[in-house]
């Protein structure tokens, strides 16, 4: 019994041990959001002594603060929308025929998606400078398919590759169309796919901010660019800004619990 | 699967083509018309041929910057590809822990890369942050924004605490994809802890292992943002990576020319990485024990 229980000690030391480690950042985060300025600069504790939800009410109701949150909700849902629906046909061309130079054009994608966004950054800029789409979501929605478009394909291809093709068969037997068919009964059956690829979509438009922050100035800018001006500006809050990383830290913990299984082939391209 | 030929599947794959070329080969196609040009102002450019690229190829700062990215990327590799296999193999395999700790450890890769820097910036300081004060207390002189050596640490730090979880989710889709009869095959030979992950999980996880690894070095690579937030390539020039150098050379100088030069260079190295793995990796695809595809 108790040799048992040291086997069970020993043996999730190494995990729990690593999950502290990654939490404790985030714990001293979450402290600092619940505190007063005056508390974080003066003492050093380890949990608040004054617990405050004033940095939040700042960020409620401060609209330079929301709006940002709003921005970025915008341009990532247009993102997360444009890449799976341009994703869906290509996917299902890749994983279902034989094309010219569709293994070329697969690896094309794959350096997409590798790209380092600070080579893109400035041509980005004068891009949708010139043609008046400078400071709109919509600007940094069709940027950020450079990475999203691919790993979409990457992550649909691999579902629909587990459908077998006598579905598609039997379908056109029965008469259906194509689009009828991919509608009606193809995407019903690769929705977790789908699910999984829009999540991916949504999480890497989320986090991404070198992009997103050359091509707003005001009316689009993300919440990840106003942080960063907080964080040149003299004079920190420093509160406000640990409230404003929790808010961006909360929209990836409340959906991956859904997405816990997929997890790995979502950051691999699909090909777990 | 048996694929068929389809050259009308083009059509299929058209708005997807169509939006990446877009966002992709417009933009790159600037950037190559720069590198060979030359300003004054007033948009009038003129030829110079490969000049910037010999200017680029052969300035100390992009040495140094190249030669500090390759050192970046080898120690984060170096510390967690091992870290994150070593978690995987003692991860439980069942039950309710498998979920949350999946879920608790992915948590660091959904969060944006500005508050990944935001939270070190944070942690590691010397006044208010638990990192910086403790190890001050514990009379080793830590700080970041003066000391070259202690910048580099918490980025590095900083590195392994934000990607060394999808070594660990990669590593461990790979472990629980391998059959159990492998496992009391094992046990009926007799064979040791050393021996089943020599000759049965390693094997089976190489394919994983080259895509960590493909993943970290790319990602790595072109790291930006986070030590912009925390260190901004500071102190002096110390944690001056390409990407950050790039961006200090485009936006802040606006030295248009060997910005380009530089981004093409850039560009080519990690395309020429890229194409070395999907080599490898295109090939196992055709084994017949290549992996779960």
């Amino acid at each position: 019994m108790n040799a048992s229980r040291k086997k069970f000690h020993a043996k999730y030391f190494a995990p729990t041990l690593y999950i502290i480690f990654l939490m404790t950042p985030i714990y001293w985060l979450l402290t600092m959001s619940l505190k007063t300025n005056q508390e974080i600069l003066s003492t050093f504790s380890l949990w608040p002594e004054n617990l405050t939800l004033a940095n939040y009410i700042v960020i409620f109701t401060d609209a330079s603060w929301y709006s940002g949150y709003i921005n970025s909700m915008i341009y990532v849902s247009m993102n997360t929308v444009i890449s799976v629906l341009a994703a869906l046909p290509a996917a299902y061309a890749f994983s279902r025929h034989r094309f010219l130079g569709d293994k070329h054009i697969f690896f094309w994608l794959l350096t997409n998606r590798m790209a380092p966004p600070a080579v893109f950054a400035l041509p980005f800029f004068q891009l949708y400078s010139s043609i008046g789409l400078f400071d709109t979501h919509i600007a940094v929605a069709l940027a950020h398919t450079l990475f999203n478009i691919p790993l979409a394909i990457w992550i649909l291809e691999g579902f629909m590759s587990g459908v077998p093709r006598e579905i598609d068969e039997t379908a056109y037997i029965d008469g259906y169309s194509f689009p009828k068919f991919f509608v009606k009964i193809f995407m019903p059956l690769i929705a977790s796919g789908i699910g999984v690829a829009a999540f991916f979509c949504f999480m890497f438009s989320w986090v991404e901010l070198l992009i997103a922050r050359t091509l707003t100035s005001v009316a689009a800018k993300p919440i990840a660019a106003v942080m960063t001006r907080t964080v040149s500006a003299s004079g920190l809050d420093w509160g406000v800004l640990a409230a404003a990383g929790i808010l961006t830290i909360l929209p990836g913990a409340l959906v991956i619990w859904f997405v816990r299984h997929h997890i790995a082939r979502g950051f691999a391209l699909g090909r777990v | 699967m048996q694929k068929t030929h389809d050259h009308k599947a083009l059509w299929l794959v058209a708005p997807a083509l169509l939006l990446v070329a877009f966002t992709a080969v417009i933009p790159l196609m600037t950037v190559v018309n720069y590198s060979v040009q030359d300003t004054f102002g007033n948009n009038q450019f003129f030829w110079v041929g490969a000049e910037w690229y010999r200017e680029i190829l052969r300035s100390d700062r992009f040495h140094a910057a190249f030669l500090r990215q390759i050192a970046f990327s080898a120690t984060i590799l170096a510390i967690e590809i091992p870290l994150g296999l070593a978690i995987a193999l003692s991860m439980p395999k069942k039950g309710l822990g498998v979920s949350v700790c999946l879920v608790l450890m992915a948590l660091p890769l959904l969060i944006p890369w500005n508050v990944v820097g935001t939270i070190w910036q944070i942690f590691a300081r010397v006044d208010i942050g638990l990192l910086g004060h403790t190890l001050n207390g514990l009379g080793i002189d830590f700080n970041y924004t003066q000391n070259a050596g202690a910048a580099w640490a918490t980025l590095i730090i900083m590195d392994v605490w934000h990607w060394t979880s999808l070594v660990v989710l990669l590593c461990y889709a790979g472990l629980v994809a391998i059959p159990p009869a492998y496992y009391q095959a094992a046990r009926i030979d007799g064979a040791s802890r050393w021996a089943v992950f020599r000759y049965i999980e390693l094997p089976k996880m190489s394919r994983v292992l080259l895509i960590a690894v493909l993943l970290r070095f790319m990602d790595s690579f072109m790291i930006y943002t986070e030590p912009f937030v925390v260190t901004g390539g500071g102190p002096g020039n110390a944690t001056t990576f390409l990407s950050v150098d790039l961006v200090k050379m485009a936006i802040g100088q606006f030295d248009l020319g060997p910005a380009a030069a530089m981004s093409v260079i850039y560009f080519l190295i990690v395309i020429l990485v890229s194409w070395a793995f999907y080599t490898i990796m295109t090939r196992e695809d055709f084994e017949p024990s290549g992996g779960a595809r």
